[in-house]
């Protein structure tokens, strides 16, 4: 833990969440990033040592169902929110994914 | 003292006995609207013509429609629940305009109960906020002095309910969300426990924490609205197949040997002294109506803020990734490239405070520091719950000040991400633990502004929860209270 963010390690975790960040934002994180980060290190004085981590309140296994076809959302209904569909062809459009 | 609000329950009666015209309850609803929102920027949405088609279907089908629990009942709905009348922002510009194709499992269940849905409401981008703020649509103001924030990040809903323009709406509870505004508010919201209310329908911003709860303004209004929402829902893979709490006994409660656990260390700092009073003559009224009080131990709780924001803005990451502008919502225009078109929408579409949580939970998921910062707050997590646990084997009910202050004045913590998630020191624990709590008003600062004590108790014993907050609402008449009418000039 510790030590304060360089811009280029907030420019590495804006790449991995998909996050265009204007100069400011960068450096505006990167402080505010640290801040946080810096009162989160107080977690290091609790002793977890065999403490199982908890991701979940519940104790809950996966439900299972029968394994049965049933209606779900129509095409037309999932295509129409979307900012750019070909909607004869029921597809989204993006822009070029390869040889870009 | 002003009348207080027509409460849920007195429409209802009377929309079901015919001596209450929906439609009636419906205009007035939307006049108060249409008079008090251009002030307090409560409602994002309103759905005028939906709602008076819905009320006059009410009026002419009553005697058909049987008696509904919410019939007739205006209710608001927080924007990150997805309805098919109304669009569905989250107060994000990410979605704007955006209309869902399904209605959440609890709007289904509202308009099967014969509510008059009228409005979506307010609150901080994707619930992320204490106090409305983070809204891309505006601030919401507190009634209670419109120079002050609501709370967050359900402020729109808490307000709605506070300044009697509905007398019931959703909210959700992420680390507080329902509760802390419903206090800075000085009105009554209830986070379920973790599994009651289904979240099908509800956008997702973390999911090992999020809840749907009511705010009303009385415990009583919260129950009925609780019983109209919860229960199992196949369409929610954490939904549980709980039996309903045991609301039967609620109207006849008592305290008489109730125990009631006070975190009295929790409480020796960081707490306003007028926040600290009002809770003090609270806790003397439970043990004025026969509750025993016992001071307890929550050893872990002093971390929960810590641990909470590295768990919630993990999951965050994650969940939020399904904002890409393939699907739905707005994208940005002119990308060569389906990466760079990514990077531009959600660069441009999400507001700041969305982005710092993301950037946080995907720095604490990354190779390196998973380990360090969230396998570590998840352990931290395991020994909150273990410390609500052992509580609960000593007493019925825990009882602390729901926010450490009443309202700070807009903008005065934006700048400070960490003293802003300090709003959330109290609250944060229940959504660790998963157990239900409760806020109910308790009393003033010496500016005003409302004082929320908030109850918790046993996972699933949201009968034993409510049953003590409806008895100390009996006993009390700061939920009658309501906030001055702004002066008309």
């Amino acid at each position: 833990m510790s030590s304060a963010l360089a811009p280029e390690e907030v420019e590495r975790i804006a790449r991995l969440a998909r996050l265009s960040l204007s100069s400011d934002e960068r450096d505006l994180f990167a402080r505010q990033l640290t801040g946080i980060l810096q009162y989160a290190e107080q977690l290091r004085e609790v002793d977890t040592s065999g403490v199982a981590p908890t991701s979940h309140p519940l104790a809950l296994t996966s439900p299972l169902r029968e394994d049965e076809p049933r209606p779900s959302l129509p095409r037309a209904d999932a295509l129409r929110a979307a900012p750019d569909t070909d909607p004869a062809a029921g597809l989204f459009k993006v822009p070029r994914v390869l040889g870009a | 003292m002003t009348a207080p609000f027509r409460t849920a329950r007195e429409i209802r009666d009377g929309v079901s006995s015919g001596t209450l015209s929906a439609s009636q309850v419906c205009r007035d609803a939307l006049d108060r609207i249409s008079a008090e929102n251009p002030s307090l920027n409560a409602f994002l949405h309103v759905d005028e013509q939906g709602a008076l088609a819905r009320a006059a279907e009410i009026d002419a089908r009553h005697r058909d429609l049987g008696p509904l629990p919410l019939l007739g009942v205006p209710v608001a709905v927080k924007d990150n629940i997805c309805t098919t009348a109304m669009p569905t922002t989250a107060a994000s510009r990410i979605l704007e305009g955006y209309r869902p194709p399904y209605d959440a499992t609890v709007v289904e269940r509202l308009n099967a109960a014969g509510a008059v849905i009228v409005g979506k409401t307010n609150c901080d981008e994707f619930a992320m906020g204490s106090s409305t703020e983070n809204s891309a649509y505006g601030v919401t103001r507190n009634p209670w002095d419109r120079t002050r924030i609501p709370g967050g990040s359900s402020g729109g809903s808490a307000v709605a309910v506070a300044a009697g323009l509905v007398p019931l709406a959703l909210g959700s509870d992420t680390g507080g969300s329902i509760r802390q505004p419903a206090a800075l508010c000085g009105v009554t919201g209830l986070k379920p426990t973790y599994g009651r209310v289904p979240r099908y329908g509800l956008l997702a911003f973390a999911s090992s924490l999020d809840q749907i709860g009511p705010i009303a303004g009385t415990v009583e209004d919260a129950a009925i609205a609780l019983a109209v929402i919860a229960g199992h829902e196949p369409r929610d893979a954490t939904s549980v197949a709980a039996p309903a709490p045991d609301l039967s006994t609620m109207e006849n409660a008592s305290l008489a040997g109730v125990r009631v656990g006070v975190p009295r260390a929790l409480l020796a700092e960081g707490v306003e002294p007028e926040v600290l009073k009002a809770v003090e003559s609270a806790l003397d009224v439970l043990a004025a109506q026969g509750a025993v009080l016992h001071t307890i131990d929550l050893p872990h709780s002093r971390h929960g803020i810590a641990a909470y924001y590295l768990i919630a803005t993990a999951e965050a990451s994650s969940n939020l990734a399904r904002y890409d502008g393939v699907r739905y919502g707005v994208r940005a225009a002119g990308a060569a490239t389906v990466a760079s078109m990514y990077e531009g929408t959600r660069g441009a579409g999400f507001g700041a405070e969305v982005k710092r949580r993301i950037m946080l939970g995907t720095y604490v998921l990354s190779a390196g520091y998973y380990d360090a910062y969230y396998l570590k707050a998840q352990q931290v997590r395991t020994l909150i719950s273990r410390d609500y646990e052992a509580a609960f084997e000593q007493v019925d009910v825990i009882a602390l000040p729901t926010s450490p202050t009443g309202a700070f004045p807009l903008g005065e913590r934006t700048a400070d991400p960490v003293l802003m998630y300090l709003a959330d020191v109290f609250t944060v624990g229940a959504n660790l633990a998963g157990v239900p709590a409760v806020t109910v008003p308790c009393g003033f600062t010496g500016g005003n502004l409302p004082v929320g004590l908030q109850l918790t108790a046993r996972t699933m014993d949201e009968g034993t929860l409510l049953c003590a907050a409806a008895a100390y609402q009996r006993a009390t008449d700061w939920h009658t209270r309501v906030p001055p009418r702004p002066s008309s000039s």
